[in-house]
């Protein structure tokens, strides 16, 4: 404020909130000031420019354009983060770097995955999905008999239900957005209503679940409630645009949106209707959570509201005071993102984000929040409402009721309890550098 | 042909109420009988639904486990191989804490996905390679070793989904509306 002062401009921003955060409408208007920003940020982004030479990659001819694009070389940081990057005999995780990514779509080779036994080799040519069971006809589909069903395109978010679960941890694990809540992507699938398989094939009314069940090794399937089949199932067989990954579930998965991951059956090959859950393996055990006092939740199935902040968040570092966007993304999986409020006082004062449309159900929404930083210490957090009513806990409401790990987390791969959806809180020191803490 | 399946189908959507679906649908599914689908029908209900033919026992569950388990799941099911390879005996109490380790003394509802599991999925590195009576004899024993059944007890599709998990009855549903 002071060097704007300095400069002759006054900074007509709209404080809505403690430690800087200002009036979102800022971000619509000519004002904000954006210009503002870059006249306003300090030392380092105000400092003189030097005069312009020609590059070297514009005095050659440049690469031969390829028949598929990756990304820059320059961009070899912007990777997944793995659990098991040596392929022993177990679960292995790749994690969404979300301090790396912008907008709401999640890039196809960016999508969290998440492989019990490996992800299978899988010939589309090959492959088949049965409907059995209570229907009155069983039927075989193929990839290319759904190819020619009219198609439904839609943005979804998928999470793990162990999203985040590293903050069940007492002491805040020190790790990137994209470590802590890298188990959420979104994108745009492309499938074939499950309805209209069901219908196809011909439901039985008394029937209350499927077994979904994929063709990987583990052969991994759960229970799902024809409910939700007949809400909005989707037999999936492309995301953003192209068939799904082979870590995605191709070549055709089951996509329930805002369920948690696990449910949403990759290498789909085989759905029984039935009259009861299976009780299988992963909703009898791992996708369960103990509660404190020793009950225990089953079928929770909804993934919960909640947002983060990605920009600015741990392993980002601020230069030098000034103006700032603060965002991140919100979602859930009972609707759609009503509101975001920000606080840049640990949640002594919040403001009322921005939130970039179209706002699409059960799916990301970017949030931008302008913010002045003095320079002095603050702490940066999210909450997110939805247009069910449903609020984001603060990180002491949610323990309050779910409860802490009893033994230390060392690691924000651990999952010591699953369905985490508290806020997520940033302190930037003075210096610009950022910890995560619990405010 | 195509005239019956189209009858066929405007009978289901008339019966369901669903003529909006069938609007759309082009009808491509191809009847298959359920005695195709047998191999791949595989899913063990908690009443006993699916269980197949066969049994086993205990003693020699033992012997396959120390051949095709243990070097994952350690002596006995006791573990400690590795930290995730979990222990397939004991269990502490749920009560310790959100999260005590899950396991199928403290933690399973059904004995059923015993067998369910381990018939789907292992050994990690072979699935699908033991036998139905394998796959009984393995689930006596691992019941066993957790006392759940006696060290004599047969193992099939009768006796199985009668055996009582202890965390059976301490499982809420938070949100029945969604089922």
């Amino acid at each position: 404020m002071s060097s704007s002062k300095r400069r002759g401009r006054s900074p007509s921003h709209d404080y809505v909130a403690g430690n800087g955060l200002i009036n979102r409408r800022a971000l619509l208007g000519q004002g904000f000031a954006i210009a503002g920003a870059v006249g306003a940020a300090g030392t380092v982004t105000g400092a003189a420019a030097e005069p312009l030479i020609d590059a070297p990659w514009g005095l050659e001819v440049g690469a031969i354009t390829p028949p598929v694009q990756t990304p820059s070389p320059f961009e070899k940081n912007v990777v997944r983060a793995l659990s098991n990057p040596n392929g022993e005999f177990r679960t292995s995780h790749a994690r969404t770097p979300h301090q790396l990514l912008g907008g709401t779509v999640t890039p196809n080779g960016l999508h969290f995955s998440i492989n019990h036994c490996g992800i299978p080799n899988i010939d589309p040519a090959q492959h088949k999905l049965v409907i059995h069971g209570m229907v009155r006809q069983p039927l075989e589909f193929t990839l290319e008999t759904l190819s020619r069903y009219p198609l439904v395109t839609r943005i979804a978010f998928v999470e793990c239900a162990g999203n985040s679960a590293g903050m069940f941890a007492k002491e805040p694990v020190q790790a990137p957005a994209g470590l802590l809540h890298g188990l959420v992507s979104n994108s745009e699938w492309t499938g074939v209503p499950l309805s209209v398989l069901l219908d196809e094939a011909g439901i039985d009314p008394a029937a209350k679940w499927l077994v979904a069940e994929g063709a990987d090794a583990a052969m991994l399937d759960r229970s799902v409630p024809v409910k939700k089949a007949y809400d909005d199932a989707l037999v999936a067989i492309y995301q953003n645009g192209e068939h799904l990954m082979p870590g995605n579930g191709y070549p055709m998965r089951l996509l329930l949106p805002g369920f948690q991951g696990n449910m949403n059956v990759k290498f789909l090959r085989r759905i029984k209707v039935i009259d009861q859950p299976a009780y299988s393996y992963f909703e009898t055990k791992n996708y369960s959570q103990i509660l404190p006092g020793g009950k225990t939740w089953r079928f929770h199935f909804v993934m919960e509201v909640k947002s983060f902040i990605t920009h600015p968040s741990f392993s980002l570092s601020l230069n030098g005071p000034g103006l700032y966007a603060i965002s991140g993304v919100a979602y859930s999986g009972t609707g759609r993102i009503s509101k975001v409020l920000v606080s840049a006082d640990g949640g002594k004062s919040w403001g009322e984000a921005a939130l970039q449309g179209p706002i699409h159900e059960k799916a990301f929404t970017r949030f931008v929040m302008p913010w002045r930083w003095d320079g002095q210490p603050a702490v940066l957090l999210s909450r997110a409402y939805d247009d069910g009513g449903n609020v984001q806990p603060l990180r002491a409401e949610f323990v309050a009721k779910r409860g802490e790990a009893v033994n230390p987390v060392t690691t924000p791969l651990a999952f010591p309890n699953q369905h985490y959806n508290s806020t997520t809180s940033w302190a930037v020191d003075s210096k610009g550098e950022i910890k995560h803490v619990y405010a | 042909m195509c005239t019956r399946k189209s009858l066929a189908a405007i009978a289901l959507a008339l019966s369901l109420g669903s003529g909006a679906a069938f609007a759309q649908n082009p009808g491509l599914g191809k009847p298959i009988t359920e005695g195709d689908i047998k191999q791949w029908d595989i899913a063990i209900l908690p009443d006993g639904t699916n269980l197949p033919p066969g049994s086993g026992m205990p003693a020699k569950g033992a012997k396959i486990f120390a051949e095709k388990c243990a070097a994952c799941h350690g002596d006995a099911g006791r573990g400690g191989v590795a930290p995730y390879y979990p222990a397939l005996v004991g269990g502490a109490p749920l009560t310790n804490g959100i999260d005590t380790m899950k396991t199928i003394a403290n933690y399973y509802a059904y004995a059923t996905t015993i067998f369910d599991f381990t018939r789907r999925a292992m050994p990690y590195n072979m699935p699908r390679s033991l036998t139905d009576d394998d796959v009984y004899s393995l689930t006596a024993y691992i019941l066993s070793l957790n006392k759940l059944i006696g060290e004599n007890d047969v193992m099939d599709a009768k006796t199985l989904p009668q055996v009582k998990m202890p965390n059976r009855d301490n499982f809420i549903m938070p949100y029945p509306d969604r089922i």
